[in-house]
Order: structure tokens, then C-alpha cells, then sequence
């Protein structure tokens, strides 16, 4: 039987703002999130598509070097192919292979949260970054307790 | 008047699915010929700043952050440092056999994972097949037993990386003089269910990475292919032994230049070039010189340094690999892959050995430290080849120094000699054609290269292939799959 929601922050917390997507899944760590599986790691891999295959829906959770502030959340279509390697596994992928693989049906999303700060060394997120993370969190929690998520955006919509 | 026709500059970046990015010069002389091929690496700088004044027993969890593909193998490199560091010359027997049940997973999972997510579109469509078709998607669509095969490999792996480190971010396993968990009975059991499986998955591996190097010899026996010395770590009696071992470096022909040497000594016998075009430096064998002192690392060199494997599996499977060149080291750039099932089939053997071993249940899990040292040196054979940690810890126990050695700096000037005998061998004209991009990527795939962990954030990682004249003026671009949001 599948498990209701699955939530996959990835990233390197050492470099700087790329660890947005981990940070997250700590902070969410402190909820109360019946039923939710936190997941975190430096990258999405292809084995990930196992896990998520075993939900019926997933939330993605990085950060992103540009785009909307503080997040950007939005629906994640199954990807035809990896567009440029299989070590930086995009979520379309993921979510293509446990349809293909495990035959899996999926309702998977994207939060994208801005970071600012990725070419160096350091276990810190930058100022901007963390409030944008606070913003993400208290965005997520909700819909992820009152299990409103995959009804939270109409496909494709954006928020932010 | 003499006429002079300027050289042009073919540019290729980044190079697909390897991880990170990097980017391929190709320079033509006046009669458009190949006059030199250079693979230029970005690196994630700044580590030895971000890790000086830590103290010395943070260093094995921090260090997890250069990579996020393989972190286990920096983990144990730096641990092995520090336990000198702490004055332990010898770990209790659950501490060795756990980092060492870490390690196999470690390499099945990335021996699996680069086999069937990076190589097998390769193989199995061949090089001139549609990039939209020749990924793991397309793997799974018409080969989905292989795909699922290779999800299944690298989770076992990832499993036993979870029992033996923690947590896939934070793992914390390996400490100064120890490990801080022993491996329950419980956990063991889930590991021994899927174990048959497992072997049989890596058999059949083994078989089809031996079936196509074979059927295809004649195009592959010169493809990218060069003599080489090759470089590792090997046990006291000769064997493979990818946790341990001296170092051991031989010639193209198989005459060893030097042996049975303790790693503490590395710098006495490895020295490293700089040249300008590259932020990646060129080691090399002192006592060769930079010319001909260079060297493989990884799979290959590994199979041909070594005198035996102590499985019995991978070592009938060995034989069957040097059996294709008389016994001689093998300096085909393609049979890496075929060395690299061998060694999947090796640690899923060690793996079977060790879950059978009660010393994994054993509670003395770290020793105490007796003289304590300033410099250490740990070293350990990474999936894709050797790793070097060196640190200096002051009596404040404070990180003061470190310089690491990663496997792909290892392999720079063979990456570089690869890329140059491909576009030599496959270029026609000024222009990248998607056949010669794509044999680039076969010939430095090769090397399972980790071009760079600096950061895979959304909006990171175009596909651009771009053609310049020697003025720098772009005469052809092509790019693919970049997301115009970013």
C-alpha cells in the first residue's frame, strides 16, 4: 500500500546555499507530520525513483540560483529524458522512472527555494536564504499536516 | 608574403552525464588538423581554507561535503588519516570489517550506478544512437529489467551505506580510531535476503560488460586507447585490496617501477605539475618525470597492478580480462568498463564474506590512541580510483594543513590523452558533429571522471557545444535542455 507523502530536500549543506533543500527538511523535522516520510541527501539519484514510487505524492525540494523569491512551487511533469546527466538527476526523471520502472502513479511537485550563494565552501546559508527558507517552511508544513497538498495549486500554477 | 591562417579552437561544454562539468578545447593547426585536445576541469575550490582550525576529529564528516556522489570514500580516506593522527596504528577487528563493509557498498553502488545510468545507453544503442534515446530513460523504456537491475544494485549499496555510515548526509560511521556502530543481527538479515540476487545481478554484469568489449574489440582496441603506467594500492601478497595496501606503480609492459611502498611516503615518489590552462594539476612519477611519469588510476590500473584478487569469482574473471592481452596490463581505454564489473563482482563477494563474519556483531569498536602525530597520510581505492587525504594537526588539535590527491586528478593526463586520440581519430571539418561529441563522452565517461560537486541547484548545468576561431569569435553553438525560467 502506498505511503501518502514523501518529501525530498537535496543538496551539498557545504555549499553554502545549495544546502536550502536539506536545511528544509530538517526544519520541517520539528513538525508534527503524521504519515509524511522526510528524506534528504547531497543529490537526486536514479534509486530515488524506488522511493518515490512507494508514495502517491512526492514534493521536490531545492534550491534554485534564480527564479522567483522567496520559492517557487509548482507541479513537476514526468521528463522524456535526463537532460544532461544521470549524476544531476532532474525530478521529471525520477518521477518517468518509477512510472516505467515500478509502475508507479505519482502526484509530484517542485519547491524551489532562491538561494544566492553557491561557489564556495561553508556550512552556512546566506541571510537572504534563510529567510527565504523560513518562508518555504511555513508554506510546506501546512499543506503537508492537513494533507491539502496535491490540491494546494492547479497544475502548472505557480506560487510564489 | 607569408599567409597565415590562425588557428581555430573547438569548444565543447559540459560534458554529459559525467558529474559536475567540464569543458573540451580542441585546437586545430593551419591545415585544420587536430594539434591539441584539452579537457579543462572545474574544480570546487577553496576546501583546504574551509577546513583549516577544525578540529581533527571533525574532518571525516566534513570532508563528505567534496562530493556528493561518493562521500563515503573521502569519509574513510580522512578517518584512516586521523586515526595516525590519534595515535592508533590499529583498528579492533569489528571497527576494520565495518569501514570495510561501508566501502564494498560504496563501490557496488557506484560501480552499478555508473554501469547501467551512464554507460549502458552506450553500449547498448551505441554511440551514433539520438541523445533523446541514448539515456537511462531510453534504458528503461527498452530495457527495463537492466534499468530496474541497476536501481536495485545501487539501493543495496545505499542500504549498506545507511547501516555502516548513518545518515546519508551527515554520516557520521568512521571516527578517529574506530566506528561508532556494529551491525545488528537484524540488519544483517535484511542484507543476507537479497544477496543471491545481488551476486547474480553482478554475474550477469560482469558477462555483458566482457561480451561487448569482446564482440567489439576491433573498434574499441584503439578507441581512445594509449600506452599508460598504471597506479594503486595493493595488499603485502599482491592481491587487490581496495580498503588497504602499499603502493604499487608498473609500466605500460607490466615492469614494476616501484613497490610494496607505505602510502606515508606517497610525496616521495608522486610529485604534481601545473600548467597554465588547467585549475586541475598533473601528477606523475618522480623518478619518470612529467613526460613519462604519468599514470592511470581506477578500475584498470587497479586489475593490472594487482597479482590476484582473493575472491574467487572476480579472480576467474580477471584472468578472462588479462587473458585478452597475453597477461600483459591492458591499455584499452574501453575495457575499463569491463574491470569495473569485475570489481562490482568482487565487492558484492567481499560483502557475502563480511555479512557471514561475527566479528560485525563485536563490541569493541574503537581502540585507544597511543602516540599521537602531527602528519598523517590516508589513503584508500576509491570507485574511481586512488585517494589521497594528507593532513597537518597542530597541538591544539587543529587542521593546519591538508593537500588531497582525488582519483580524477589522477587520471588528467590520461583523460586528456583520450580526448586527443578521439578527436584526432573522429574529427572532419570545423565542426563538432553530435558523432564526435558523442565519442568525446564514451572516451571520458571511461574514466568515471567527478569533474566537479560544486553545486547541482536548479539552472546549473546547460549542454553547450560551441565552436570558436582563434580571435574567440563563436562560428557554431548548439545547446540543448537548458530551461529558459533559469
Amino acid at each position: 500500500m502506498s505511503k501518502r507523502l514523501l518529501i525530498l530536500g537535496y543538496g551539498n549543506p557545504g555549499g553554502l546555499d545549495d544546502g536550502l533543500g536539506p536545511a528544509c527538511v530538517e526544519a520541517l523535522r520539528s513538525f508534527d507530520l503524521p504519515d509524511v516520510t522526510l528524506e534528504s541527501d547531497y543529490q537526486l539519484t536514479v534509486e530515488d525513483a524506488a522511493l518515490a514510487a512507494e508514495h502517491e505524492v512526492v514534493v521536490f525540494v531545492d534550491a534554485t540560483v534564480a527564479g522567483p523569491e522567496p520559492f517557487d512551487f509548482f507541479e513537476v511533469q514526468p521528463a522524456e529524458t535526463l537532460s544532461f546527466s544521470s549524476h544531476v538527476v532532474e525530478p521529471g526523471a525520477v518521477i518517468t522512472l518509477a512510472e516505467s520502472l515500478f509502475g508507479a502513479r505519482i502526484h509530484a511537485f517542485t519547491l524551489a527555494i532562491r538561494g544566492y550563494q553557491f561557489n564556495e565552501f561553508g556550512e552556512y546559508l546566506s541571510q537572504q536564504a534563510r529567510n527565504n527558507l523560513a518562508a518555504a517552511v511555513q508554506f510546506l508544513a501546512p499543506l503537508a499536516r492537513s494533507h491539502t497538498l496535491p490540491t494546494a495549486l492547479k497544475p502548472k500554477a505557480r506560487m510564489n | 608574403m607569408v599567409k597565415t591562417t590562425h588557428p581555430r579552437k573547438i569548444i565543447i561544454e559540459p560534458v554529459t552525464r559525467v558529474e559536475g562539468h567540464g569543458k573540451v578545447t580542441i585546437l586545430l593547426d593551419e591545415h585544420r588538423k587536430v594539434q591539441q585536445a584539452r579537457l579543462h576541469i572545474v574544480e570546487f575550490r577553496g576546501f583546504e581554507r574551509f577546513i583549516q582550525g577544525r578540529p581533527y576529529w571533525e574532518v571525516p564528516v566534513l570532508v563528505q561535503r567534496l562530493c556528493g556522489i561518493c562521500p563515503v570514500s573521502h569519509h574513510l580516506a580522512a578517518a584512516k588519516a586521523m586515526d595516525l593522527i590519534a595515535g592508533v596504528d590499529q583498528l579492533p577487528p569489528t571497527a576494520e570489517k565495518m569501514r570495510r563493509l561501508m566501502h564494498y557498498g560504496q563501490m557496488f553502488q557506484s560501480h552499478a550506478l555508473h554501469f547501467f545510468h551512464l554507460v549502458s545507453p552506450d553500449l547498448l544503442f551505441g554511440f551514433d544512437a539520438d541523445p533523446a534515446i541514448r539515456n537511462v530513460i531510453g534504458v528503461a523504456r527498452q530495457f527495463p529489467h537492466l534499468a530496474v537491475q541497476g536501481v536495485m544494485m545501487r539501493k543495496y549499496g545505499q542500504e549498506l551505506i545507511k547501516a555502516t555510515a548513518g545518515k546519508k548526509i551527515h554520516g557520521t560511521g568512521a571516527i578517529p580510531g574506530g566506528i561508532n556502530k556494529n551491525l545488528s543481527i537484524a540488519e544483517r538479515d535484511e542484507f543476507l535476503k537479497d544477496l543471491d540476487q545481488m551476486l547474480k545481478w553482478s554475474r550477469e554484469s560482469v558477462a555483458l560488460a566482457k561480451e561487448y568489449t569482446v564482440t567489439h574489440l576491433k573498434e574499441l582496441v584503439d578507441f581512445g586507447s594509449f600506452e599508460s603506467n598504471h597506479f594503486g594500492l595493493v595488499r603485502k601478497d599482491g592481491a587487490m585490496d581496495l580498503y588497504h595496501g602499499n603502493l604499487r606503480a608498473i609500466t605500460a609492459d607490466g615492469q614494476k617501477i616501484f613497490d610494496q611502498v607505505d602510502y606515508q611516503t606517497y610525496a616521495d615518489y608522486l610529485a604534481e605539475e601545473v600548467k597554465p590552462w588547467s585549475y586541475m594539476k598533473f601528477p606523475f612519477i618522480q623518478s619518470l618525470g612529467p613526460d613519462r611519469g604519468w599514470y592511470r588510476v581506477g578500475p584498470l590500473a587497479r586489475i593490472n597492478t594487482c597479482d590476484f584478487i582473493d575472491t574467487p569469482e572476480a579472480e576467474g574473471a580477471r584472468q578472462e580480462l588479462m587473458a585478452l592481452t597475453q597477461g600483459k596490463p591492458n591499455n584499452i581505454t574501453m575495457a575499463y568498463h569491463w574491470a569495473r564489473m569485475i570489481e562490482l563482482l568482487h565487492s558484492i563477494e567481499k560483502i557475502k564474506d563480511l555479512l557471514h563474519d561475527p566479528d560485525l556483531q563485536g563490541v569493541e569498536l574503537r581502540a585507544q590512541g597511543r602516540t599521537r602525530r602531527s602528519h598523517a597520510v590516508g589513503m584508500i581505492e576509491a570507485p574511481r580510483g586512488t585517494l589521497i587525504h594528507d593532513y597537518e594537526v597542530n597541538e591544539q588539535d587543529q587542521v593546519t594543513r591538508c593537500n588531497l590527491i582525488v582519483s580524477t586528478t589522477h587520471n588528467n593526463t590520461p583523460m586528456n590523452r583520450a580526448v586527443e586520440k578521439v578527436a584526432r581519430d573522429f574529427l572532419s571539418g570545423t565542426e563538432v558533429t553530435e558523432g564526435l561529441l558523442n565519442r568525446i563522452e564514451v572516451a571520458i565517461r571511461a574514466y568515471d571522471p567527478c569533474l566537479s560537486c560544486a553545486t547541482h541547484a536548479m539552472g546549473r548545468m546547460p549542454l553547450t557545444v560551441e565552436i570558436q576561431d582563434a580571435q574567440g569569435i563563436r562560428v557554431h553553438r548548439r545547446t540543448r535542455g537548458v530551461d529558459p525560467d533559469v
